[in-house]
């Protein structure tokens, strides 16, 4: 069985999930719950400068049958009084010795606010600080939480403060909020932070009322942008994981990084991990279905690495870095086709219509005996199950004018169904930068790419 | 047990077999919707009605585009949606029918109609006049279809009905259990609202001269269905109720229809199977179903077939009445033979013939007649052609006489009869119809 036991800058857990610093951690009760279903760890609600709640604070984004793909909130940092959760925090570990107890935190812009927060944390007897420089609704407005990660230099600044106080492990949390998510986490790495977390959430406003035509959730009549959060957000939070993965910068420090970002399954949280991440933070999923959700990330995950011969965490993180590439550096000549089996085909046509109006017109409907049909070729007095179900036409991709795109297989609603297949290369291996370096004339000017793709045999239609 | 409440089990026990779908039921079905592109739901659809575009409509709250996209294809969406054989049709052919459950489309397009009639609200505007004036005869399906669609293209449709309600079989002939009346109804009004005059207890051949309607009108349709229960030519039939008018009482006069305690059905196709639910559920202690055939011969649908065996329905099949036992002017029993099955027949099925000696008595003292419908009677009367006793018609729907069209029971001489069918023809007729009547005048000399 893995061993699914991590040390994250120092800070030990049994396994590499988190409750991240939000509402499933916002209390002694709930963390110690979460502990007892079996989370290796948790980052608490972020503590600091003192606020007040609004009502309606979560916004959420359904799709067809599914509930909350994603989340938008704008609640703030804990409202609980400072010394509530400071004596909840040290009650929790001393109870749960072996798990990661992490106070994230978060106060007004000044050396002093910073060191004595730090101070206070570090008595509880919590394993770790994460510096929340993401939130980005309300306390950013006080020139906190993603006012501060959006300014490298403010984020070099504070995390300076606090590293000169510190003596636990100093985690910099990042906003997603901004171009270029390279910047602020170097100026971590330049404060010597002891790790990075990422991505906190994301600027949303999540809808209007047709009805009463305000923004929801309405707050008393008004609403504004939250942050957005949960299963949508997870492709944009693996690729700032894996933008800092590629670093040179980041990487060459070896500071761990937290992952979260949609994180709902052991799928997403192997994904996480292959993309460089050490822990795992999360928080929709338990908002939606509770802490007994850890479960089976541990033992999906567990299973998984049995199933590849993956023994530690430590084997797999970063194992997919390699992979991320440039544009510029994928091999131009690679070929794929798509391919439509018709045993498991339903024939709803679907991958017909999306390749007819929106990819490449390479999808042909053929009737039974052979012939390419046009869609609704039936005679209007047709009628019946029979002749609509056995006289349907099977949808087949004409290889030939298939340029690989893959927009059928990714609609495809059936398992299996239609395969991308790799097809030998008919040319030799050549990227955009070596063609930039060998040809330059032909990625500057139009007549002289199509001479190039006339002599290599490149017809796009 | 009191009268209210014997009533109130009545009431209960023909009460549309189906509930509505409630709006979050209707959500989560119509999300599950591929939207399939050139639908196969759609291809079975006699009417073609886009049911993947309806569908997506309830999906995205759009009730009154969903409830138009049904009606533009089919004007008779609310009763289609409740007496469609949906298993034979769009359900049969969903995608999803395969692997999973299809999506249920029948509950779906209710959804949308139960909608738009409750909403009262009229979802298609009148088109400018255009002078034309078309008589229809009979306000069933077909008539009522037909009537509909040359009002919204602006003709000035009178439609003539010989009973005293419009809806045809949908107002008279379907089980409460399926459709009830008021809906029928309902989309008598609908179809009246886009424009059609409607005149009730008027009959073609009696208060309506054929000639003078062709020399009054501009087009004329012929909707008129088919004919009464035929004979079965044994001693003893004047006994027998009619199915057609033992369901029509059920309708509109539940209060003196007398059910028996031991009722005996001779038929197996739909209308028998509806007698035989109406019988139990009005508290007959035993209904039997008498088929000279075997199950796999008989016409009813198989969903039908299923239903009615779980309402403890007895089938007697390779049966065959010879007369029926009256004593004291009172039936008592029904005698019958056994058939074994050999050759074929006309209609394409294996002839029944009798076996000598094999008489049996069944008790009964009530005995209900559904062996089909007799040949529209109107084909005789105007003198159209017909064909195998159906008034025949070209592509187009014209019969024999030019300017007459006609569609719906009258003309099936093949296949399935069913409202739906019924409705289409109603629809592709009054397209006929509408071309035949916006055409340019030929010019006399010109090529």
């Amino acid at each position: 069985m893995a061993d699914l036991s991590i040390d994250f800058a120092g800070i030990k857990s049994p396994n590499p999930f988190w409750l991240a610093s939000a509402p499933p951690a916002n209390s002694g009760a709930q963390v110690h719950r979460a502990f007892e279903a079996g989370w290796g760890g948790a980052v608490w609600k972020t503590i600091g400068a003192p606020v007040l709640n609004v009502s309606n604070r979560y916004g959420a984004w359904h799709y067809g049958n599914q509930k909350m793909l994603a989340i938008n909130n704008v609640e703030l940092i804990s409202d609980r009084p400072l010394e509530v959760n400071l004596r909840e925090i040290q009650d929790v570990k001393r109870l749960w010795p072996d798990r990661a107890v992490i106070v994230s935190a978060m106060v007004e812009s000044s050396p002093e606010a910073w060191s004595e927060i730090v101070k206070r944390i570090e008595d509880t007897g919590a394993d770790g600080i994460e510096l929340n420089y993401g939130c980005p609704h309300g306390m950013s407005e006080r020139g906190m939480g993603s006012a501060v990660g959006q300014v490298p230099e403010y984020c070099e600044q504070i995390t300076s403060w606090v590293k000169h106080v510190a003596r636990i492990p100093v985690i910099v949390k990042l906003t997603p909020n901004i171009t270029n998510i390279v910047y602020p986490a170097r100026a971590a790495v330049a404060a010597k932070a002891d790790g990075l977390s990422l991505i906190n959430t994301i600027n949303s406003i999540v809808g209007v009322d047709l009805d009463t035509l305000e923004v929801t959730p309405s707050i008393g009549g008004k609403g504004g942008h939250g942050g957005y959060a949960g299963p949508a957000v997870k492709p944009i939070a693996l690729n700032m994981l894996s933008t800092l993965g590629v670093d040179e910068v980041v990487s060459r420090s070896g500071l761990p990084i937290s992952g979260m970002g949609g994180i709902s399954t052991w799928n997403d949280a192997a994904e996480f991990l292959l993309l460089g991440a050490t822990s795992l933070q999360v928080c929709t999923a338990v908002m939606h279905y509770g802490f007994r959700i850890v479960e089976d990330l541990c033992d999906g995950l567990s299973n998984w690495m049995d199933a590849h011969n993956f023994a530690k965490i430590a084997d797999i993180r970063g194992k997919s870095l390699p992979r991320i590439s440039d544009f510029k550096d994928l091999d131009l000549s690679f070929r794929a086709i798509a391919r439509i089996d018709p045993a498991k085909c339903i024939k709803c046509d679907l991958c017909y219509v999306a390749c007819n109006d929106s990819a490449h017109q390479c999808i042909d409907l053929i009737a039974a005996d052979g012939s390419v049909v046009e869609p609704r070729a039936y005679d209007v007095h047709s009628n019946g199950k029979n002749e609509a179900v056995h006289g349907r036409p099977q949808p087949r991709v004409r290889e030939e004018d298939c340029v690989g795109c893959r927009l059928c297989y990714n609609v495809c609603p059936v398992e299996h169904c239609i395969e991308m297949v790799d097809l030998p290369p008919c040319r030799p291996s050549i990227t955009w930068d070596q063609l930039t370096k060998s040809q330059r004339v032909v990625t500057e000017d139009w007549e002289a790419m199509k001479r190039y793709r006339e002599e290599r045999g490149i017809h796009i239609h | 047990m009191s009268d209210v409440t014997r009533d109130f089990v009545t009431e209960q026990k023909l009460a549309e077999a189906l509930p509505p779908l409630s709006s979050h039921e209707a959500l989560v079905e119509a999300n599950r919707c591929l939207y399939c592109y050139d639908a196969p739901c759609t291809h079975a659809c006699p009417t073609h009605i886009d049911i993947p575009r309806f569908i997506k409509k309830i999906a995205s709250n759009n009730l009154p585009g969903s409830a138009r996209t049904i009606l533009e294809a089919n004007l008779l969406g609310a009763t289609c949606a409740r007496v469609c054989p949906v298993q034979e049709l769009c359900e049969g052919a969903c995608v999803l029918g395969a692997d999973h459950k299809p999506i249920m489309i029948g509950r779906l397009q209710r959804y949308a109609m139960d909608y738009a009639y409750a909403q009262k609200a009229d979802l298609f505007w009148p088109s400018a006049k255009t002078g034309m004036k078309v008589a229809i005869v009979g306000a069933g399906p077909a008539g009522l279809s037909c009537a509909g669609e040359l009002a919204r293209k602006g003709h000035d449709v009178t439609l003539f009905e010989k009973r005293q309600l419009g809806g045809g079989l949908s107002t008279y002939g379907i089980i409460v259990l399926r459709e009830p009346v008021d809906v029928a109804l309902a989309e008598v009004d609908m179809i009246c609202r886009l424009g059609v005059e409607l005149r009730t207890n008027v009959e073609l051949g009696r208060d309506l001269d054929f000639s003078e309607l062709r020399s009054n009108y501009d087009a004329i349709f012929l909707g008129g269905g088919l004919g009464a229960t035929p004979s079965l030519g044994i001693p003893g039939e004047e006994y027998c109720l009619d199915g057609l008018e033992y369901i029509e009482q059920s309708k509109m006069d539940r209060d003196r229809l007398r059910v028996g305690r031991q009722v005996v059905v001779i038929g197996a196709g739909n209308t028998a199977i509806d007698c035989a639910t109406i019988a139990k559920r009005m508290g007959a202690e035993r209904v039997t179903m008498l088929y000279r055939r075997t199950e796999h011969e008989m016409t009813a649908y198989p969903h039908e077939y299923e239903f009615i065996k779980r309402e403890g329905v007895e089938f007697r099949f390779l049966t065959q009445p010879t007369h029926v036992v009256v004593t004291n002017g009172q039936v008592t029993g029904i005698q019958c033979v056994r058939t074994e099955l050999s050759g074929v027949d006309g209609s394409g099925r294996p002839s029944p013939r009798t076996v000598t000696g094999s008489e049996i008595i069944i008790p009964t003292d009530q005995i209900i007649k559904a062996i089909g419908q007799e040949k529209p009677y109107l084909a005789r009367l105007l003198g159209l052609q017909t064909f195998g006793g159906f008034i025949k018609v070209d592509d187009a729907y014209e019969t024999s006489v030019p300017g007459v069209f006609a569609g719906g029971d009258c003309i099936r001489s093949s296949g399935a009869a069913s409202t739906v069918m019924a409705v289409e023809d109603g629809k592709l007729a009054a397209e006929s119809i509408h071309r035949r009547l916006t055409a340019a005048p030929v010019m006399a000399g010109t090529d």
